[in-house]
């Protein structure tokens, strides 16, 4: 045996000492042992320590736990730089998906994930998912002055150097009246989702990885900064971050359903602020429908002002009241009617989960387990929009 | 960046009190001291009490931690495994129950300071059963570099078992 072959045989001294060879590599291994006490030796001592190798699984961390540790730590020093409570969701969303996609093995990387939305049903790849999330946090990226990754610094070249840089430059000035706001959001997706697709699933993740810990670092609890999700759709950082955190909930349990992996909720005073984004969103949504219901149809009588009181149980508890008639008027009106007191017309009890379920668009309406009390058209009303509150 | 780094920068940020950064430090080490806790105390709300002080500990008293001697996952895995044995003593099992259970964490403990390439080698090809060519392609490595890790990560794990007992 030459000098080399020896050399082989013993590099596989690990692997066969973990059983990863195959199974004729490790019959010439164990042939040579015969006649080499030197690989013997050493083959024996590698295998005894690969024995001690436990096979159990460690105990899940149970789903609160993240929460409670943090808490307690902060109970036992106050931070001298705190979170706002509104990163709070953003974080620990992010964290529970960062360690749901380091447990995917090659194959479920290759899963379709189904991603519905009010408007259809969208079909990726967990890497493609990702590539989304960190496209949309890009705009966040972005209004905290922090690189974005879907044009990174140089390609975009903003008129002024120090300005925020356009999240939307390849979106032609026509197309940014459009109707629909979303599709710059898909594009900048696919983008990036193209510029990533040669690398490892482990190097996308990281890249998300690293985005998301990198506005969580940089975000300031007193920062006033907008959010620009297209045209016309502006959020103030605090919801932008509430925001970020709903998606990324449901798009890490849209991952965890295709690969058949189970998946937590969010806490419950995480679960409370997306309930409140969406609350407060939507009176605009409720304006939409109506703008396009009535149009063409001479409109419709104004009613007094309608209120609905969404009531959410579980551990998210707490009480909305939404006004169902608010207008969006371009401009003042320039002869207001004495504006009418407020009627409560319908209560509509609901789960915080299913209602944020309903919200991504995740459950049918007819179908869900609500309570209700009063005006049932109103009622109608608001559950055919939460919906709408979803995008892709 | 690179673990020792990232562990300079997270005892910094941590000295200086960044919330930011107790997050990410629980994201990166929760699995090590959770695990090791639930190893060897054997009891889902000890281990999570455990993981509550040990964590608590490195938040409060940031400079303990000596990132010119050692790892944070070496630092954080000893001082779990420490306290978690402390704690078995204080209960009612008897001292052979103990030195086992401790016996099985140790290899755990082990195998989480070991350098990361090296660890996650040898995690993807013994947990999941992998052959040394599987485990390379999973990882993007080649199968040279692969058979390599495997032999130096049990190589340094026998030293510190047969060192350790």
């Amino acid at each position: 045996m030459t000098e080399l072959e020896h050399e082989a045989l013993r590099g596989l001294l690990g692997a066969w000492a973990l059983r990863a060879c195959l199974s004729d590599e490790a019959g010439e291994l164990e042939r040579h042992f015969d006649v080499c006490p030197d690989c013997a030796e050493e083959g024996a001592r590698l295998r005894h320590a690969a024995a001690r190798l436990s096979t159990d699984d460690p105990l899940d961390r149970p789903d609160g736990l993240r929460q409670q540790v943090l808490d307690f730590c902060l109970a036992r020093r106050a931070p001298e730089l705190p979170l706002a409570p509104w990163v709070g969701p953003y974080a620990a969303e992010t964290a529970k998906l960062d360690a749901l996609l380091r447990d995917l093995g090659r194959s479920e990387w290759q899963e379709s994930v189904e991603l519905p939305w009010h408007g259809g049903v969208l079909r990726r790849n967990p890497a493609a998912v990702l590539c989304h999330l960190a496209a949309v946090d890009g705009l966040l990226a972005v209004a905290l002055g922090l690189p974005d990754p879907v044009e990174p610094a140089g390609s975009a070249a903003p008129a002024d150097p120090h300005g925020p840089v356009d999240p939307f430059p390849r979106v032609p000035a026509q197309a940014r009246s459009s109707a629909d706001p979303w599709d710059h959001l898909l594009e900048r997706s696919d983008l990036l989702a193209e510029a990533r697709s040669d690398l490892s699933p482990d190097a996308v993740r990281t890249l998300w990885r690293q985005q998301s810990l990198a506005v969580i670092r940089t975000v300031q609890p007193g920062s006033s900064a907008l959010v620009r999700y297209g045209p016309g759709a502006e959020l103030p950082v605090r919801d932008a971050f509430v925001d970020r955190a709903f998606e990324c909930w449901i798009h890490g349990e849209d991952v965890a359903r295709a690969v058949d992996y189970p998946y937590a909720g969010p806490a419950p005073q995480h679960l409370r602020q997306m309930v409140d984004l969406a609350a407060r969103m939507l009176p605009t949504v409720l304006a939409g429908l109506r703008t396009a219901a009535y149009a063409g149809a001479g409109g419709r009588p104004q009613p007094a002002a309608r209120l609905l009181k969404l009531v959410i149980e579980g551990p998210a508890a707490g009480e909305w009241l939404i006004p169902l008639d608010a207008e969006r008027r371009p401009e003042p009106d320039p002869n207001p009617d004495p504006n009418p007191d407020p009627e409560l017309v319908a209560e509509l009890v609901m789960d915080g989960i299913e209602f944020c379920q309903l919200a991504a668009a995740h459950r049918d309406p007819e179908r869900l387990p609500v309570g209700e009390y009063g005006d049932r058209a109103a009622i109608r009303e608001v559950l055919t929009a939460v919906p709408l509150l979803s995008r892709p | 960046m690179t673990a020792p780094d990232w562990d300079q920068q997270m005892r910094s940020r941590l000295a200086r009190g960044e919330e930011s950064a107790l997050g990410e430090l629980y994201d990166q080490l929760s699995p090590l001291v959770h695990g090791l806790a639930g190893r060897i105390l054997a009891d889902e709300s000890a281990a999570a009490q455990l993981t509550r002080e040990v964590f608590g500990h490195l938040w409060a008293h940031p400079e303990e931690f000596d990132p010119t001697e050692r790892s944070l996952r070496s630092w954080i895995g000893e001082l779990t495994h420490q306290r978690a044995v402390q704690r078995l003593r204080r209960g009612a099992l008897d001292a052979e129950e103990i030195s086992e259970r401790v016996a099985t964490a140790q290899v755990q403990y082990v195998v989480a300071a070991l350098p990361p390439t090296l660890r996650q080698t040898i995690e993807t090809a013994w947990s999941d059963g992998r052959t040394y060519q599987e485990t390379a392609r999973q990882l993007g490595i080649s199968e040279q570099v692969a058979k390599q890790r495997l032999r130096l990560g049990l190589q340094l794990l026998a030293s510190e078992l047969e060192f350790g007992s």
